[in-house]
């Protein structure tokens, strides 16, 4: 499914990511943990193709296409989803408006037709229903105004409406209550498939009692460093970063 | 205006010899001082960048020529311009339609005037004194406004709009502005608006014409709030790409009268709309909104003054500017709070987004502040969209094209839900789209 290659990534002089490998499967749910500062976020952005960051060497293979050079569209459109850590608030776009728009912009980039007004609500709705959200809340203006669990679960619902491949989590527990986690995490494992991958990228092993990956690799300055079962988790649960820890921002 | 001396430009003496030529055709007016207006107008000269009200708009420097006063067209050209008109079409209204500054009894719904509303053309009222053109001018600001006076001298005619105390028609009126010709012309027309106490009265106001055409539209709109009454414009211009034109709304508003007035530019080369409040009575509340969508060499100016001169008024006014390409906008916004007004309320703020580098927004705000017990703030950014809002929507699909024209569209549209009539609202974000269209 998604193959990194040696990626090497900087910001503005700052060397991010130093040669990171790692292969995700298909089907397979991949955990990435690591201490702060590590490049975590950095490597969702990049996948997900945001244009702040220099890709200095490497390739990022979706399906042995070498996504680096697509624009973060068009990667979408190829099976490519963030769910961000902090989702934006948007004034003035209509959640609706703003789903519609997505999924059509996917569906023609595709060459599928458009969805037809009364199946897009019925799409809507039922992905609603699961994740709990109030229908007021497709009302307003995106993500404007919705607590830090609500904005994640429309996170989610944007990943079950658009059906993604390859799904990046970027620390989606962060923020979310104890029944928000259990909401969240249910959602994303109804969309587990054996043709649908994951990325869970966070800081806290309770996700993944959620959420319970395949694999667990650990980062650290850039690099994976780590890589093993579900057990890894609880082991660095147990012992913490320690060992991992880099001496960039704690 | 006083102390900055020019000497005369081309269009200045072209203006003073049309006024000349003019003056035997107003012999027996009395109703407006056009002599008056036209001495004032003499003594100012069109406003250059070293009058302060006109530092960003230098009218001396746009206007070269003086554009002679349109004629009235005939009953057929009338019609073929109006067929093209498309500003407000598709809402039901009594229509007032005006071809080159000339209103088109014909071509206008006279007969069809919502009850508790009264219109008399402007011309039979000036022929006949009619009363209510004591009330022309009501706010003193504008009648020190060069471009205000020069429509003075020259009007030419218009409507006098009365709506009776405690009238509440369902059916807006629309007067509809429509440019046509092949030479280069100039209109003036002045409506008069007046809501007695407790009326309920929605005006729309559009105003276009065919690119290429150079015309020089100077236009007013007087308008006096009654006690408890309740005023909503809607206000369009698409005028053609040639067109320079020049706006006036004068608005005096009465204890607990209230005003909604929102204006989208996306017309003419040059634009100026200047927005005179007076708050005359206690207790009101006005809205005063604008949005500009420039592009290619076109400047759009708002300029605003608010005196607030009796206790309690509530202000909010909201601009945006989307400014593409090497366009200008302007926004300035004075409000003044006099002594006695205690306990005002008021927001003012201008927002733009520069989609290139090359476009430039001037932006003035001002506050006088004479009272202590009040609430007044303003505020101006300036920037181009958010990279951050255009990675999250791209990182749902979105072309870059069609995510920034929805960032767009959401940032103008702020300005724009503050009008209450569904269609009218509905008009406005229409052409927010098509500009967002034929951007793309």
């Amino acid at each position: 499914m998604l193959e990194i290659k040696n990626l090497v990534v900087q910001i503005e002089d700052n060397r991010i990511l130093n040669g990171l490998n790692l292969t995700v499967n298909d089907g397979e749910v991949a955990a990435i943990m690591g201490p702060n500062g590590s490049g975590k976020s950095t490597l969702s952005y990049v996948i997900a193709g945001k244009e702040d960051y220099e890709v200095l060497d490497g390739e990022i293979l979706l399906d042995g296409q070498n996504v680096l050079e697509m624009a973060a569209d068009e990667r979408a459109a190829a099976g490519i989803f963030l769910a961000f850590q902090y989702p934006l608030e948007i004034p003035g776009v209509g959640t609706m408006t703003f789903l519609k728009a997505c999924l059509n912009a996917q569906r023609k980039a595709r060459g599928e037709a458009e969805l037809s007004t009364p199946d897009f609500i019925r799409a809507v709705n039922g992905a609603a229903d699961k994740l709990e959200i109030n229908k007021e809340m497709l009302k307003r203006a995106l993500n404007v105004g919705f607590s830090g669990g609500e904005k994640k679960r429309m996170e989610i619902l944007q990943m079950a409406l658009l059906q993604p491949k390859f799904c990046v989590l970027d620390e989606t527990d962060s923020g979310l209550d104890i029944d928000a986690l259990r909401i969240v995490s249910e959602g994303v494992n109804a969309l587990r498939d054996k043709n649908r991958s994951f990325l869970v990228i966070t800081h806290y092993q309770r996700l993944l009692n959620h959420i319970v990956p395949d694999t667990v690799h650990v980062m650290s300055k850039g690099q994976i460093v780590k890589t093993g079962g579900k057990e890894l988790a609880l082991e660095l649960e147990a012992s913490g970063y320690a060992e991992y820890r880099t001496n960039e921002a704690a | 205006m006083a102390g900055v001396t020019n000497l005369r430009s081309p269009a200045e003496a072209g203006l003073s010899k049309l006024f000349e030529s003019a003056r035997q055709s107003f012999a027996s007016e009395t109703a407006i001082a056009r002599e008056e207006a036209f001495r004032f107008f003499e003594a100012t000269g069109l406003p250059s960048r070293r009058v302060e009200a006109f530092k960003y708009t230098d009218l001396r420097a746009a206007i070269t020529e003086a554009a002679p006063p349109a004629d009235a067209p005939s009953l057929e050209v009338a019609k073929a311009a109006v067929a093209q008109a498309k500003g407000f079409s598709g809402i039901e209204a009594a229509r007032l339609t005006f071809v080159n500054g000339h209103l088109i009894g014909e071509l206008s719904d006279l007969d069809a005037i919502p009850e508790g509303v009264t219109v008399v053309p402007m011309s039979e009222a000036l022929a006949q004194g009619h009363a209510g053109l004591k009330q022309l001018a009501p706010v003193a600001q504008a009648r020190e406004n060069p471009v205000y006076q020069l429509n003075t001298a020259f009007l030419a005619d218009g409507a006098v709009i009365t709506v009776a105390a405690g009238a509440k028609p369902v059916r807006p009126l629309h007067l509809r502005f429509v440019g046509t010709g092949d030479a280069p012309f100039s209109t003036a027309t002045r409506v008069l608006v007046q809501l007695g106490e407790g009326a309920e009265f929605s005006l729309l106001e559009s105003h276009e014409g065919t690119d290429g055409l150079t015309c020089q539209p100077n236009d007013a709109l007087d308008v006096v709030v009654g006690p408890k009454a309740a005023f909503r414009h809607t206000r369009l211009n698409i005028e053609g790409d040639a067109t320079i034109a020049l706006s006036t709304l004068s608005l005096k508003v009465e204890a607990e009268g209230q005003v909604e007035t929102v204006n989208l530019v996306t017309g003419a080369v040059l634009s100026r709309h200047q927005i005179f409040v007076h708050i005359a009575g206690e207790d009101t509340n006005v809205v005063v909104n604008g949005a500009a969508m420039l592009r290619r060499g076109q400047l759009a100016d708002s300029t605003l003054l608010a005196d607030h001169a009796a206790v309690g008024g509530v202000g909010r006014e909201q601009f945006k500017w989307i400014i593409d390409g090497d366009a200008t906008g302007v926004f300035q916004g004075k409000i003044i709070v006099r002594q006695a007004a205690q306990k005002t309320d008021g927001k003012m703020k201008s927002d733009c987004l520069l989609l290139t580098d090359e476009g430039q927004m001037m932006n003035k705000p001002e506050l006088e502040i004479f009272a202590d017990d009040v609430a007044c703030g303003h505020g101006a950014t300036c920037g181009a969209p958010d990279d951050d809002l255009l990675f999250y929507l791209m990182a749902r699909g979105l072309p870059r094209a069609i995510a920034e024209s929805l960032l767009v569209q959401a940032f103008v549209g702020e300005a724009v839900e503050a009008v209450t009539h569904e269609g009218a609202r509905a008009a406005l974000v229409g052409e927010i789209e098509a500009w967002l269209k034929a951007r793309v």
